[in-house]
């Protein structure tokens, strides 16, 4: 902590207020070396915003080209290579670390009450291996893009002439930087939870980034050697994906999905947690079913680990194998729809706000159940059979990586936004956007399930005509998904500048964070002011305060715990 | 959390650097205390430890299938491996875990100079695993028992000349293979792209073993893998009849076995460099003399990596050396 250390303070006798994180040591010097959690959770957050830009326009860029059939844009090899881009970018460069590396890191801590995370330097150290893995990520695109799709399919990534082994080597690392960061929260939520604080009067927030971390603990290490043996057999030909030598390519497959099924909930777990506590705060309601909710994360952090089978349906696997993976994957819906129903049952009688992270938490709801009930379609055997490789699973899974876990994201960045950097970002303007993201997304992929059950396989770079209606709908859905997108963090980027200064509570929300400063200073709280645990979701005690210009405590308001030291 | 003696508010930097305090130098000012730093770093090294187990997991589920899908090639490549080697290696290494243990009780007791000979002993320990792991591997090279296609030995495990019925001794590395290799012909049908794969139709052209060329038309999709398992039963068989046959020929694919040797010995050297690089680093710390009962995680957190990477090579040595 050398150099947190020396900015404690800064001279500040104690009664004009302490800088905020964002000004205590100015300089660019000074935020590539920092170790406090919420500057690099704003590092995270500027990389992960242009990756998705990036990978926004590698999507359009597709979208363009199956506007109509036949090539319009690029052709064969460059298709191939785009919606690769497309798929390596937001899977391993935005949805992964989005909510926890960017949004987790920022608010993880302060929900705490802690200063910083348990190991301030190794997060720094995760920030810098997500750069290099995405300086690798685009290497591979300079050079001449992998054209196998993000999922580097044996033997096709260890014979294509593309640039594999720079984007193979991207997402090792990346892996890493993932690892390290799920081991810190780990760490930092068993040690520095504060006293006080049991395990059933955490944030629902942090069951899920507990989840998650326990997840990109135990799970990415497996791609991690994966990958390293897919580079070692394209670069030294050493046989153990090759059936020429005696190598079995359907073991990548294998070991690929016992990493990335995990991987969907490291996805989805964090954007559940948000949830639950969006949904809360802007209900002004005691969440419905906490404990079920709690133990569903876990639930689904378990289950996942049993179900990578289902993506190899297809691929050889025993027919007992396929059952037992089918069976394995209805029983993920469960916890799922325990989740779903408890947010509902919240919603009843509430007093809802429709502010702009309440509309994302809406639209989540939606879009999940539509995501997660069409995985069941998918996890039937005879089902899939007709429907593998096809746009109903593009359909599917983009329901719930971005319909779900984006927009998540979305919620949570619009709901942290002025905690962060201390401004209120234009309101009516969020609420359209949001909106329109919503209405977007849904002309972009409703129209792909039923493509998808018509007979259109995936990743084709021409189709039947028959089929082209659809694809233009759904064209003119993701040009209208990327304007918003842009207009959306264009609002938020505007509010810098001139927003309204931002309250401590403006959403009426009940964990630590909002009894800190916006933007809070270097170690979360004033000195002269620790943070109190009051009973967690309660709300009878907050009301809004015109002079504040946001909520506050009612004075006298019990905190829970006696004995609660920060 | 243990009861802090004394409250560090977090304002509070580093502990004063020792003056009067009976906290470390080196406790973090974010932490309570040091015991609360200790615990953090434990459960941190900990979970470091379950991700490393699942990291070398893949590899063991792998030895396990190929193994039990071709249990003549373990059994006739295994003999190429020195036991004395691997043996003396074994002793290596968990002399060196003692050392690491008596390091971390030195710096709990403050003896100072036990401490540094303890680190020395496990470094020495370590570079000694390395240098005879060197041995062995340029062995290797120097016989041509090398992974994959690189497996071209001239003689068998017992020192008897294998017969080279087509005279391609010390094939250049890295080229193909010669067609009518008699260690690719006999599972001469794996190599072809198998009825049912979407792909060239068998027999359409004379397909070289791995060849780029001949897998490139294949789809990346999951197709790929249906059409090698009869493959591989095919050359189960084959395999079965040569063992019968009792020749001197290596059976089909041996070179399988050193993939697999390679890539669990190697990652599992890369680990044991790691080690080095971490114990060095401790060596220097603890001739200034910073650790002692106050602070030692640092040493007790890389005598447990160091702990995992002997446990590692104990499955390793029996795996791949000790095959009946």
């Amino acid at each position: 902590m050398a150099t947190a250390a020396t900015t404690t303070h800064s001279g500040s006798p104690g009664d004009p207020p302490e800088p905020s994180y964002l000004t205590v040591k100015r300089g660019f010097r000074n935020w590539i070396v920092t170790l406090d959690h919420k500057r690099i959770g704003v590092m995270y957050l500027i990389g992960i915003t242009t990756s998705f830009l990036l990978g926004g326009v590698f999507a359009l860029l597709v979208r363009t080209e199956l506007f109509l059939p036949g090539s319009q844009l690029v052709n064969e090899q460059q298709y191939n290579q785009l919606f690769t881009l497309h798929g390596a970018v937001m899977v391993f460069l935005v949805i992964i670390p989005g909510l926890p590396a960017a949004l987790g890191n920022f608010s993880l801590p302060i929900v705490l009450g802690a200063p910083d995370v348990a190991f301030p330097r190794l997060n720094l150290f995760s920030f810098y291996l997500w750069c290099t893995g995405a300086a690798l990520l685009l290497l591979s695109l300079i050079i001449n893009a992998a054209d196998t799709g993000w999922t580097f399919y044996t033997p096709y990534s260890t014979t294509t002439g593309t640039a594999v082994v720079p984007a193979v080597g991207g997402a090792f690392v990346l892996g890493f930087s993932s690892i390290f960061t799920g081991l810190n929260f780990i760490v930092t939520i068993h040690k520095f939870k504060p006293k006080g604080m049991g395990w059933f009067q955490m944030p629902l927030n942090l069951w899920g980034i507990y989840s998650t971390a326990l997840l990109q603990v135990l799970a990415t290490p497996v791609l991690g050697i994966t990958l390293l043996l897919l580079l070692v057999e394209r670069i030294g030909r050493i046989g153990i994906f090759d059936p020429a030598l005696g190598g079995d390519p359907v073991l990548f497959q294998h070991f690929f999905w016992f990493y990335s099924h995990p991987a969907v909930y490291i996805m989805i777990l964090p954007a559940m947690a948000v949830m639950s506590d969006l949904i809360t705060t802007f209900s002004h309601k005691h969440i419905f079913g906490y404990r079920f909710i709690a133990y569903s994360s876990i639930g689904l952090a378990s289950l996942s680990f049993l179900v990578w089978g289902h993506h190899m349906f297809v691929s050889g696997q025993s027919r007992l194998a396929g059952m037992v993976f089918s069976a394995l994957t209805f029983t993920v819906a469960i916890p799922s729809a325990i989740k779903v129903f408890n947010w509902v049952a919240t919603l009843y009688k509430a007093d809802i706000r429709l502010q702009t992270p309440m509309l994302y938490a809406l639209a989540f709801i939606l879009l999940f159940t539509i995501g997660g009930l069409t995985g069941v379609f998918l996890g039937a055997l005879n089902v899939d059979v007709h429907l593998h490789d096809s746009y109903f699973v593009v359909a599917h899974f983009h329901y719930v990586m971005m319909g779900s876990a984006l927009i998540a994201f979305l919620g949570a960045l619009h709901y942290w936004w002025p905690k962060m950097f201390g401004r209120m970002f234009n309101e009516r303007v969020g609420q359209v956007c949001a909106i329109l993201i919503f209405i977007g997304f849904n002309t972009t992929f409703l129209p792909q399930f039923v493509l998808g059950s018509r007979g259109m396989a995936r990743r084709y770079f021409d189709y039947d005509p028959e089929f082209t209606s659809f694809h233009q709908v759904s064209t003119v859905g993701a040009f209208l998904m990327g304007i918003t997108l842009v207009v959306s963090f264009g609002n938020l980027v505007y509010s810098l500048f001139r927003g309204k200064r931002a309250p401590r509570n403006p959403w009426g929300g009940s964990t630590m964070e909002w009894q800190a400063p916006s933007p809070p200073p270097l170690y979360n709280f004033y000195a002269h002011e620790q943070p109190v645990l009051y009973p967690i979701y309660d709300y009878s005690d907050l009301y809004w305060d015109e002079t504040e210009g946001g909520y506050v405590r009612r004075p006298g308001a019990k905190p829970e715990a006696e004995g609660y030291e920060p | 959390m243990s009861a802090s003696e004394h409250g560090h508010g977090h304002g509070d930097q580093a502990g004063g650097h020792g003056h009067g305090e009976p906290q470390s130098r080196f406790i973090q000012h974010h932490f309570d205390d040091g015991a609360h730093q200790f615990e953090s770093g434990k459960l941190g090294i900990w979970l470091f430890l379950g991700q490393e187990v699942l990291f070398f997991s893949a590899l063991f589920v792998a030895y396990i299938i190929y193994r039990h899908n071709h249990p003549e090639i373990f059994q006739y490549a295994h003999k190429y491996l020195d036991v004395k080697m691997g043996a003396i290696n074994t002793g290596v290494l968990i002399l060196s875990s003692l050392s690491a243990a008596w390091a971390v009780r030195a710096a709990q007791l403050n003896q100072q100079r036990l401490l540094v000979w303890c680190i020395v002993v496990t470094l020495l320990c370590a570079l000694g695993f390395l240098g005879i792991k060197y041995v062995e591997y340029s062995a290797k090279v120097h016989h041509h028992t090398l992974f994959g296609k690189r497996f071209a030995p001239t003689e068998a495990p017992d020192g008897t000349e294998i017969e080279q019925p087509d005279a391609t001794p010390g094939k250049t590395e890295g080229g193909a293979p010669a067609p009518k290799e008699p260690l690719n012909t006999v599972g001469g049908v794996k190599a072809q792209p198998v009825p049912g794969a979407a792909g060239p139709p068998p027999g359409s052209a004379p397909v070289v073993p791995g060849d780029p060329a001949a897998s490139k038309e294949e789809p990346a999709s999951a197709v790929s893998g249906v059409g090698v398992l009869p493959a591989i039963e095919a050359q189960k068989t084959a395999g079965a009849a040569i063992d019968t046959h009792a020749s001197a020929r290596p059976p089909p694919n041996t070179g399988m076995f050193f993939t697999i040797y390679f890539a669990m010995t190697g990652l599992h050297g890369i680990h044991v460099l790691g080690g080095v690089i971490v114990f060095i680093w401790l060596l220097i710390r603890s001739m200034k003399g910073h650790f002692g009962p106050k602070y030692y995680g640092p040493i007790d957190f890389a005598a447990l990596y160091w702990h995992l990477v002997d446990l590692i090579w104990i499955f390793l040595f029996p795996l791949l050396y000790l095959i009946a």
